[in-house]
């Protein structure tokens, strides 16, 4: 007897998600096959490991502990500009890692706003690279996302409790005790874990301010072990490390977020009478504007020094600009090919073994699939010319994820409520796509579509791997200009970039939500 | 004919038993009480739901294993019979090709069918514009263009008021009677039986008996029926 009827086939689904898997199944396989693990963790690569874990705890706990005041004060707080404070928060994740690190030196580098300030009063400069400049830039980029983690945290707090209080007269530190703080203790574990796994595959931000034996991390070792020694063995070794890390911090991530939902509204209005005093009023106007100024100064800092040189770059950079354009295009046409079988299976309940190949992306590193990939090519051809495909590709992987995070639910949405009724009408397969899913998916569509092109348009990873000096996409060419000391130029280069990466995220997401009806 | 020889169908953990038959051109309600398994009868002669055993045919055709698009019959469910992202129109045309490929007579016939329910100009109306009656009207100038033998209906219009739902069966009525369709609707409300059915399938006790004479089934009520209606 036939199954219960499908609007559409779930076949192409698996077997895209079939490759997936062994794309990344055979980049692991292919480290763990030529990792010389008899030769056994060097001093250096202990040291890497320490900084690693090292850095990542500093990050989640500078990231939370700073996130939860500047919360509570977005959550308490209604005043002009919020709506787009928070919507500012999201902004980071598609922010390239190389252009807030520029931001970054030119607020608090040796010649940067805080060091001419200091300078005044005849202080010192303040140093950036090193351990603190690794977790500053790790805050800059998670303290946003702790802080719309957090704020949910707070806004799924019962309007009826605030009232209840309010009528008792709970105030200030008595709210936070009895109301706030179990809400707390029952996020921030989560929260941490979450920021702790991020950090630890941070590869860019140790690439750019990080390095040295005392602020190497594995993924940098990895990086060296290839570009510097050519040490494949050793860049598996170091690959095998990292997975082991990332799999047990992901693991603990999802174990402590058991059941919490991510990304619902975060403009639920919940009415609050507390916080009224005037010491609690200014304390948070202060808290958020210093966070909106450690967030948004840089970016301004890096859009002035830019500015000048914009008009000026010289012509390596616009062709690294192509070549970027025409990664992330292909990067995203790829994402799309992988995500939208996958969506159409996983929404028809043949999830399973479907949504585990969604998430092994997050399993595995970029640099390691992408040393993974190296050693697979080499045998084969040189892994060199195939920098550009394997990045692309690379990046589609590492987007798929969250892509499903957003196509799927959706897609439930639309199978369930009219799939009988296409069934009905005999619309199966490809006229049910056409009509129905991909039109009713068009957001969701054009905003996956738009994290795939801005996050392979600003991806500062496998290319360092796979690239010689003929090859390289806008944010390498930056790193590029950064290492030449050209630091205008590279500020120049770097505004293109963030022009290029938030334009094609808002061209995208934009095209999507055109003419679509409710 | 539609025949259904000693099917078992399967929905979840429930079990429901048919072995029925109903005439051509027959206009007959399927009655019982909630939870009796109308909506699994419906929807296993509808295709949504496998038979385990036992087969369905229509007209000596066996249709048991036939995809639900391909069978002789069209079905308007309790909700969301519109695509809310097309228009009127497209909506209708689907019921014509389900690619979407429309010659000018196709949408002559779409026009056509629109005047019959009374949508006269309102073509290139989303869903989302029209009242709750005009919608039904659209779904059922889809079934017009269809031209299927069998209509199925699960209950489209309980959501209208009294007026407007007896509106809709007379409509309903008009059209099977130009069409010769043969109506199998499910009722909770035994004057919806009353006013369009000459016959009554009882569905109670995990069982869908074969169809009896309305009038006299909910003038002398069985059992079941009887507790059902109070």
């Amino acid at each position: 007897m036939a199954d219960r009827a499908q609007p559409v086939s779930a076949t192409p689904g698996k077997i895209v998600a079939a490759l997936v898997a062994t794309v990344i199944f055979g980049a692991l396989v292919a480290v763990a096959l030529r990792a010389e693990a008899g030769r056994g963790l060097g001093a250096p690569d202990w040291a890497a490991l320490r900084f690693t874990v090292l850095q990542a705890t500093l990050s989640a706990f500078f990231s939370v502990t700073l996130a939860i005041p500047l919360a509570r004060a977005l959550a308490r707080r209604r005043f002009q500009g919020r709506r787009v404070l928070i919507a500012l928060l999201g902004a980071p994740f598609i922010l390239p890692v190389i252009v807030a690190v520029l931001g970054l030196i030119a607020v608090f580098g040796r010649a940067g706003w805080v060091s001419g300030i200091l300078g005044l009063v005849g202080l010192p400069p303040v140093q950036i690279y090193g351990l603190h400049g690794v977790v500053l830039a790790h805050v800059f980029f998670n303290l946003p996302l702790a802080t719309r983690l957090i704020l949910q945290g707070w806004q799924e707090i019962p309007g009826e409790r605030f009232r209840l209080a309010a009528q008792l007269g709970v105030d200030g530190w008595a709210m936070f005790r009895f109301i706030e703080v179990p809400m707390l203790m029952r996020v921030v574990p989560s929260i941490l874990a979450v920021i702790f796994a991020i950090c630890l595959t941070s590869f860019a931000v140790a690439l750019t301010l990080g390095g040295g034996p005392k602020a190497t991390t594995i993924e940098l070792a990895i990086y060296q072990a290839f570009r510097f020694d050519f040490d494949l063995g050793r860049a598996a070794m170091l690959s095998g490390v990292q997975l082991a890390l990332t799999i047990v911090a992901g693991a603990l991530a999802l174990w402590l977020a058991k059941g919490d939902g991510f990304g619902t509204g975060l403009d639920r209005h919940v009415r609050r009478w507390d916080g009224q005093a005037a010491l609690a009023r200014y304390g948070d106007g202060t808290v958020t504007v210093l966070a909106a100024g450690f967030l948004l100064l840089p970016m301004l800092a890096m859009a002035l020094n830019g500015l000048p040189t914009i008009l000026d770059l010289p012509s390596q950079v616009f062709s690294a600009a192509l070549t970027s354009i025409v990664v992330a295009s292909i990067s995203t046409l790829l994402l799309l090919t992988m995500a939208l079988p996958m969506t159409a299976a996983i929404a028809q309940g043949r999830g399973g073994a479907l949504e585990l190949a969604g998430i092994l992306g997050l399993a595995a590193s970029p640099l390691v699939i992408g040393t993974g990939l190296f050693i697979l090519i080499r045998p084969w051809g040189n892994p060199l010319a195939w920098a550009l495909p394997v990045t692309a590709l690379v990046n589609a992987i590492t987007v798929l994820p969250f892509a499903l995070r957003v196509l799927v639910p959706r897609a439930r949405d639309v199978v369930a409520r009219q799939g009988r009724l296409a069934l009905s009408l005999d619309m199966q397969g490809w006229p049910f796509l056409r009509h129905v899913l991909l039109p009713r998916l068009k957001p969701q569509i054009g905003f996956a579509a738009g994290l795939a092109a801005a996050l392979s348009m600003g991806d500062l990873g496998v290319i360092t791997l796979f690239a010689d000096a003929d090859v390289a996409t806008l944010p390498l060419q930056v790193y590029r200009l950064m290492g030449a000391y050209r630091m205008d130029t590279a500020a120049g280069a770097a505004l293109l970039l963030l022009i290029l990466s938030f334009g094609a995220f808002w061209l995208l997401d934009r095209g999507g939500r055109a003419h679509a009806e409710a | 004919m539609l025949k259904l020889e000693d099917c078992i169908i399967h929905n979840g953990t429930f079990e429901l038993s048919a072995d029925l038959s109903v005439a051509e051109h027959a206009r007959v309600a399927v009655i019982g009480p909630s939870g009796a398994g109308k909506s699994t009868l419906i929807e296993a002669i509808a295709g949504f739901l496998p038979v385990a055993t036992g087969q369905i045919t229509w007209k000596g055709t066996d249709i048991t294993d036939t995809p639900p698009g391909s069978r002789p019959l069209t079905m308007l469910f309790q909700e969301d019979n519109l695509f809310p992202h097309l228009s009127v129109a497209q909506n209708v045309g689907l019921g014509i090709s389900p690619k979407l490929r429309l010659s000018s007579e196709d949408q002559g016939a779409i026009k056509q069918a629109l005047d019959r329910v009374g949508l006269s100009g309102m073509n290139t109306r989303k869903p989302s514009q029209l009242s709750g009656g005009q919608r039904s009207r659209a779904a059922l100038a889809r079934v017009l263009v269809q031209r299927r033998d069998l209509l199925l209906l699960d209950e489209p219009f309980a959501a209208l008021g009294p007026a407007l739902r007896a509106e809709m069966l007379d409509l309903v009525q008009e059209l099977c009677e130009e069409t010769g369709a043969t109506l199998l609707m499910i009722s909770h409300a035994p004057e919806d039986a009353r006013r369009i059915a000459g016959e009554c399938i009882l569905v109670a006790d995990g069982e869908a008996q074969p169809p009896r004479e309305t009038m006299a089934l909910l003038d002398n009520p069985p059992r079941a029926l009887r507790d059902y209606l109070g």
